[in-house]
């Protein structure tokens, strides 16, 4: 167990490292430099602005500029914001706890709803309950998760008006009462659903399958012949089974919620770092976009880790390989 | 996100028999929803391509300020935008170019797809070991934002560039499923016998092989195609997809991106959104069926 890990975590520094080239690449490829993140006299020379690229290193070999970034980096520090004058991560930050919130609350709702759906239809599969359930993620497979949530915001934020349509919390009333809170949760839960609703999909697919698989196998079978209890035989015996395979892909969905947040930040207003990283592409505010592209990059990086740890902790065979 | 969805799915795909075509027929005559949904897809295609024949599209991109924002009438059946243009026009045209572009997008990744995922899996060794390292690498990648920027530092930006630009990021899921495929496949009697006789790799792969992993290659083209039109539209949603001057589906429902549009006008968005749901859960329903076709487990005949 602890080698795979170790094997794992070794394969990991190859990617993290050609992630980072790849993103520094493309920093290098947008306009601007880092000159363009400060405040210049507009009527410093070009001979001026010159001396300073070159005192700042910006006509060095790349490897050479690639090795101060990453240092710089690797420490938090991602340069200047153009559009904010402020720190990257000082810009980043407030953004960052927004959607680690969402992401929390949309994976509270999808399991919510996806496990006992799973477990509905794929316990009494091939009723009209397990008929009804699968027709859901059908659909839910095939809608695309911008269309659903335009779809929601008109319903619920607009015609009907009972949750707000956009922002993370209302602007007029005061941090840390509780109205604050209240507020902020109302202002999660159409973005979260919207998501959740979508996302349960896979979850719902996968359990249902696993528990119709395992309901066949040779120790369920060897429980019911010993007389265990209908309700125990599911809750002792297949469920235990059947739920390896969903708490591994946890990492997956985390991973997936990361690179959604973009559009459903985007439809809602909430300010996280989806919405953040399209207003900065929009602004050409590109030291930011860097260290947002870099962040979650890392972040998928370390999702799909879990993943595979997970996996090999539950089911032995994957270590083998 | 809903490309691991199909990767992960289309994992339980196995044991294919021989007459792949003919029980697919079968399968998708007996389903009433997949027979509804092939139907209505053909009704659509047939529609939209043969409308744009007739269509000017310099007409309809052209903008007129004495029309702006008019409800749906008999002149414009779906109304018009803030540029005075025809919905209408628009959605057909729109319509296509989604699907157009859709299409080869998942042409492309699925040449890429099948040529690494079957040498991968046929050789094994070092071969499936380089692959796979680079395919785990890109399927690691927030996919949507590298994209977005890609698309917004590309030097030229039209139609053939995006297509590229998402062929680059999306061929990795078809890979994979392939490779684990073929990986199977090969160690099976009819691949070990002509390798004995010494039939060349080539010929083993394009003439053995290919035909063995060809309905798990049909089914994932169809989820993909329902996929990509989704990922298409959301990013021109978004404003990195197709040019205004080329218009996609996704560009229509990006109007509603203005809270004024959502609310109060509906026929801006609604049938654009409308036509995406149809077109992809009908692809959807269609893919499901010939992926029932494909294990005899799940068969209903």
């Amino acid at each position: 167990m602890w080698k795979f890990i170790l094997r794992r975590l070794v394969v990991m520094i190859p990617q993290l490292f050609l992630l980072s080239i790849i993103v520094f690449m493309m920093a290098k490829a947008m306009p601007g430099d880092a000159l363009s993140g400060q405040e210049l006299n507009p009527n410093s020379n070009p001979a001026e602005l010159d001396r300073i690229r070159e005192e700042l290193g910006l006509n060095d070999p790349w490897y050479q500029q690639y090795g101060r970034w990453a240092a710089n980096a690797v420490q938090g520090d991602f340069g200047i914001s153009y559009t904010h004058k402020t720190p990257v991560m000082d810009v980043i930050e407030d953004r960052l706890w927004n959607t680690v919130f969402l992401a929390f609350v949309t994976l509270i709702f999808t399991y919510m709803l996806a496990i006992p759906l799973g477990i509905l239809s794929g316990r009494y599969n091939d009723t009209w309950v397990d008929k009804t359930v699968t027709g859901y993620s059908y659909l839910g497979f095939g809608t695309p998760i911008f269309i659903f949530a335009l779809i929601m915001l008109f319903i619920f934020g607009f015609a009907l008006d009972w949750l707000p349509s956009g922002g993370s919390v209302d602007s007029k009333v005061d941090e840390g009462t509780f109205a604050y809170v209240v507020s902020k949760i109302n202002h999660l839960i159409l973005p979260a659903l919207s998501t959740a609703l979508i996302a349960t999909t896979s979850t719902i697919q996968y359990l249902r399958n696993e528990i119709i698989d395992n309901k066949i196998k040779d120790f369920v079978r060897t429980a019911r012949s010993k007389g265990v209890p209908e309700s125990n035989v599911y809750s002792r015996h297949i469920l235990r089974n059947s739920f390896l395979p969903i708490a591994a892909f946890l990492g997956y969905e985390i991973t997936g919620l990361i690179g959604g947040s973009v559009i459903i930040e985007t439809i809602f207003s909430y300010p996280g770092l989806g919405q953040l990283f399209l207003s900065s592409v929009n602004l050409r505010d590109f030291s930011v976009v860097t260290a947002i592209v870099m962040m979650t990059g890392f972040a998928t990086l370390l999702g799909t880790l879990l993943s595979d740890i997970i996996l090999s902790a539950v089911d032995p065979r994957i270590r083998i390989e | 996100m809903e490309m691991k969805v199909e990767t992960r799915k289309n994992v339980q795909v196995q044991d294919v028999s021989p007459s792949g075509m003919k029980i697919i027929w079968q399968e998708i005559k007996r389903d009433k929803l997949a027979m509804g949904s092939l139907i209505t897809l053909a009704a659509i295609l047939i529609f939209v391509y043969g409308a744009s024949f007739f269509m000017d599209a310099k007409e309809i991109a052209k903008v007129d300020f004495l029309s702006i924002y008019l409800e749906p009438s008999s002149d414009y059946w779906l109304g018009t935008d803030y540029g005075g243009r025809d919905v209408f026009g628009q959605l057909i045209v729109g319509t296509r170019n989604s699907f157009t572009i859709s299409l080869f997008i998942t042409l492309f990744t699925a040449i890429i797809g099948l040529t690494l995922g079957l040498l991968a899996g046929y050789f094994g060794g070092a071969t499936d070991n380089v692959i796979m390292r680079v395919i785990d690498f890109v399927i690691a990648l927030p996919q949507l934002m590298f994209i977005v920027v890609v698309v917004t530092i590309v030097p030229v930006f039209n139609v053939y560039v995006f297509i590229l630009i998402m062929t680059m990021f999306l061929w990795t899921g078809k890979a994979r499923l392939i490779r684990s495929k073929a990986l199977s496949e090969r160690e099976l009697d009819y691949i070990h016998a002509s390798q004995t006789l010494g039939t060349p790799h080539w010929k083993i792969i394009l003439f053995q092989l290919l035909p063995n992993v060809s309905s798990l290659i049909i089914v994932n083209f169809i989820l993909n195609l329902a996929g990509n039109i989704g990922l298409e539209s959301s990013l021109t949603f978004l404003g990195f997809g197709l040019p205004e001057s080329s218009p996609s589906l996704g560009t229509l429902i990006s109007y509603a991106r203005n809270p004024d549009v959502l609310e109060n006008k509906w026929w801006i968005w609604v049938p654009a959104s409308l036509m995406i749901l149809v077109l992809m859960l009908s692809i959807n329903f269609v893919g499901q069926a010939l992926k029932r076709a494909a294990d005899a487990r799940q068969r209903r005949g």
